[in-house]
């Protein structure tokens, strides 16, 4: 029987991490990923779990130590949050190109300047094209979930490339909701041993990691790094689909909600879905064909599907918790849209939010303004300003 | 047992000839000497700063490692060494490794003095147990000679060029050696290749073999950036000790032991003339640097034997 509980965001994340009983945990405290650190080292204290607890100097440090924990032929994991996942950021190319299956926890909080703590997604935006698999999950019980198909996901030999399970700060993070467990042994069964197979430990078969390339090889290297990421796309399908069968829990590249008839829909991330799944009830009681699209699975971008999926709306907002400066679009927007150019999807007028930066709070209102300008596009044929902003003072 | 080369130098090579390292560089002569302190049947996890030693020792698809070898970055040789002692304690106590591993961490004095310094002192002050070598060559070499913080004063380097106006490099180097004795750690000590090698290998062999986060910091000359014939490397780094440019010391456990005392410490200015770094020390009007930087080694020796209690 499944564990019933009440769980902030972090505390799940840490109690997968708990159940998953990893061999390295590097971490260094940022707000709003603190817990985490602090949750896991309480399990060690206390003997709950069989994990070398690494209290790192630094964030660079933290991915360091989890690069060398993995390449040793131990499960590595870490947490961070804005400034902290920055300052890995040269370390998460490394990890990605040595294709070790490091698995990170991101509570999104908004990247300085100006120092701000709470959400945005500017953090892990900026790590989008790090190779990463980046999962995102909408409340405490997708973070959980996302965290027990992590390894699964990282370490099939089809992809051997790290997982960042991303959720929104303080917004997720610290609020507590139920939240339904897997039980112990379960987990340990799901997410099974790793047995990798080139690993520093092996004094049988020594290996040399992370050599001077050179333009000789590192294309190449590039390449089977780019076919993991491709690779990774039915990985995640098949462990998804092994999980429902689990917990009754069914995830893909993206959540539909009411888009059966809907007319227009709003793209969005995390826990900002939940606000809109709200106001898409709201609105289809008025008769309103709302429906919402919630991508779980940002990299790799499910381009087929996602531009497929979108070919059937008449007006699409595609709602960005980060900004690009690139005076034309968040880049949820810039990858949806040409997803869909790509796929020959020229039919939906599409157009941009920003939102919530620095962790502005997003109401119903926000969005039902977002949909009443979707349907009047729908209604006018009139896509007027494509790239805005919503709920700023201007 | 008694220290013998002969013996020594027929330990399997753990760190295979074909690498790209200049002839005359003292780092891959210090890697050599490192590793076989290294008990044969003993395995290594060795991590490696981006530098030279990196560079020129793991061109994909060669490598000239024999144990296991990874290098990250510049500045986390340290943090990812730890990472895998870490890993290493883990299995052990599963049961999923058997025998004894090794851990070693090599940097330059850029990777260590300068980027990687804050990597290092977590990774000693954590505890694990991991020894780092640092090979001092006294600039960034690797990326053509750049002033660090463990270059010499006044010496001539890319970015302390010696001009009309300013001499060379203005500061003093900092004293890492110092800075590691004061994490207080196990064993921390200061050597050279020198000789038949026994203070560097003695010193290898004791910082690999106690528990715990050892230091060592090597001087390795660099022909190119120190501007020196090859042939002239042990010669140099001779000079750097009879001098006391670079004292032999060690500190066990916080108690300090210079391992070599010259008999007649030999004016700085014999060191600082056999390389063209220092060129322009030698010009008329300039004596006041030499001058200068005897102060300061004097100032410096007399400190160390002070705490070795010798003063």
């Amino acid at each position: 029987m499944a564990i019933r509980e009440r769980m902030s965001g972090n505390e799940a994340v840490a109690f997968a991490m708990k159940q998953i009983n990893p061999d390295v945990v590097a971490a260094f405290p940022i707000t709003p990923s603190t817990e985490i650190p602090q949750y896991f080292s309480t399990y060690v204290s206390n003997g709950e779990v069989d994990t070398e607890f690494i209290a790192v100097e630094s964030e660079h440090s933290a991915m360091s130590a989890c690069i060398g924990a993995q390449a040793a032929g131990g499960r590595a994991m870490t947490a961070t949050s804005a400034n902290g996942l920055a300052l890995m950021w040269e370390c998460l190319y490394i990890a990605a190109c040595s294709r070790l299956p490091i698995v990170m926890a991101v509570v999104n909080r908004t990247m300085s300047g100006p120092l701000n703590i709470h959400n945005d997604h500017s953090d892990s935006m900026g790590a989008r094209d790090s190779g990463w698999i980046q999962l995102y999950s909408e409340n405490n019980q997708e973070a959980y979930d996302n965290m027990l198909m992590a390894h699964r996901i990282a370490e099939h030999p089809s992809v051997m490339l790290p997982v960042m399970v991303c959720q929104d700060g303080f917004i997720t993070s610290h609020a507590v909701e139920n939240i339904e467990l897997v039980e112990d042994d379960k987990v340990k069964a799901f997410v099974g041993e790793y047995n990798p197979v080139h690993y520093l430990l092996n004094r049988d078969n020594p290996i040399s990691m992370g050599p001077l390339d050179h333009f000789t090889h590192t294309f190449e290297h590039k390449r089977q790094q780019a076919q993991a990421m491709m690779n990774a796309k039915n990985v995640i399908l098949e462990v998804a689909r092994e999980f429902e069968k689990l917990t009754g829990r069914k995830y893909g590249f993206f959540e539909e909600y009411r888009t059966e008839d809907a007319e227009t829909v709003i793209v969005v991330l995390n826990s900002t879905a939940g606000t809109v799944k709200y106001v898409v009830d709201q609105m289809r009681k008025e008769g309103k064909k709302v429906g919402l699209i919630k991508p779980r699975v940002y990299r790799p971008f499910p381009v087929d599907e996602i531009a497929s999926a979108l070919s059937r709306f008449k007006a699409i907002a595609v709602m960005d918790k980060a900004d690009s400066f690139n005076a034309a679009g968040g880049p949820l927007f810039t990858d949806v849209t040409s997803a869909m150019y790509a796929k020959s999807v020229f039919g939906p007028k599409v157009i941009n939010y920003i939102y919530g930066l620095g962790g502005r709070d997003v109401r119903t209102d926000d969005i039902e303004l977002v949909f009443n300008n979707l349907l009047k596009i729908v209604e006018t044929g009139e896509v007027g300003s494509v790239y805005n902003y919503l709920g700023v003072r201007e | 047992m008694a220290y013998r080369l002969k013996e020594v130098a027929r330990k399997p090579e753990r760190f295979s000839s074909g690498h790209r390292m200049c002839a005359g560089c003292g780092a891959p002569i210090v890697v050599r000497q490192v590793l076989r302190a290294l008990k044969p049947e003993d395995h290594a996890v060795i991590g490696c700063a981006t530098g030279c030693l990196e560079v020129s020792s793991f061109l994909y698809p060669y490598t000239s490692w024999r144990d296991s070898f990874i290098h990250n970055a510049f500045e986390n040789s340290a943090a990812t060494i730890s990472g895998a002692e870490a890993a290493y304690n883990a299995l052990k106590k599963k049961g999923k490794i058997t025998g004894e591993t090794k851990f070693i961490a090599f940097g330059g004095d850029g990777g260590t003095y300068d980027i990687g310094l804050q990597s290092l002192s977590g990774a000693m002050e954590r505890g694990h147990d991991m020894v780092y070598v640092c090979y001092d060559n006294g600039a960034y070499m690797n990326t053509g000679i750049q002033r660090s913080s463990a270059t010499p004063l006044y010496a001539d380097t890319t970015t302390s060029p010696a001009g009309s106006k300013i001499p060379g490099k203005m500061q003093w180097r900092k004293d890492l050696t110092e800075i590691m004795v004061k994490h207080h750690l196990p064993y921390v000590a200061q050597t050279a290749p020198l000789g038949n090698m026994k203070d560097l290998y003695e010193k290898a062999e004791k910082a690999i073999y106690t528990k715990g986060p050892c230091f060592l910091n090597v001087l390795a000359p660099c022909p190119r950036g120190w501007r020196y014939d090859a042939e002239n490397l042990m010669e140099i780094s001779k000079l750097a000790v009879e001098t006391c440019f670079w004292p032999l010391y060690e500190v066990i456990d916080g108690k300090y032991v210079i391992n070599y005392k010259p008999k007649n410490k030999l004016p700085v200015k014999e060191f600082l003339k056999t390389q063209g770094r220092f060129r322009h020390l030698f010009r008329a009007g300039n004596e006041y640097m030499i001058e200068q930087i005897q102060a300061e080694v004097d100032r410096r020796w007399e400190e160390l034997l002070r705490l070795a209690g010798e003063a």
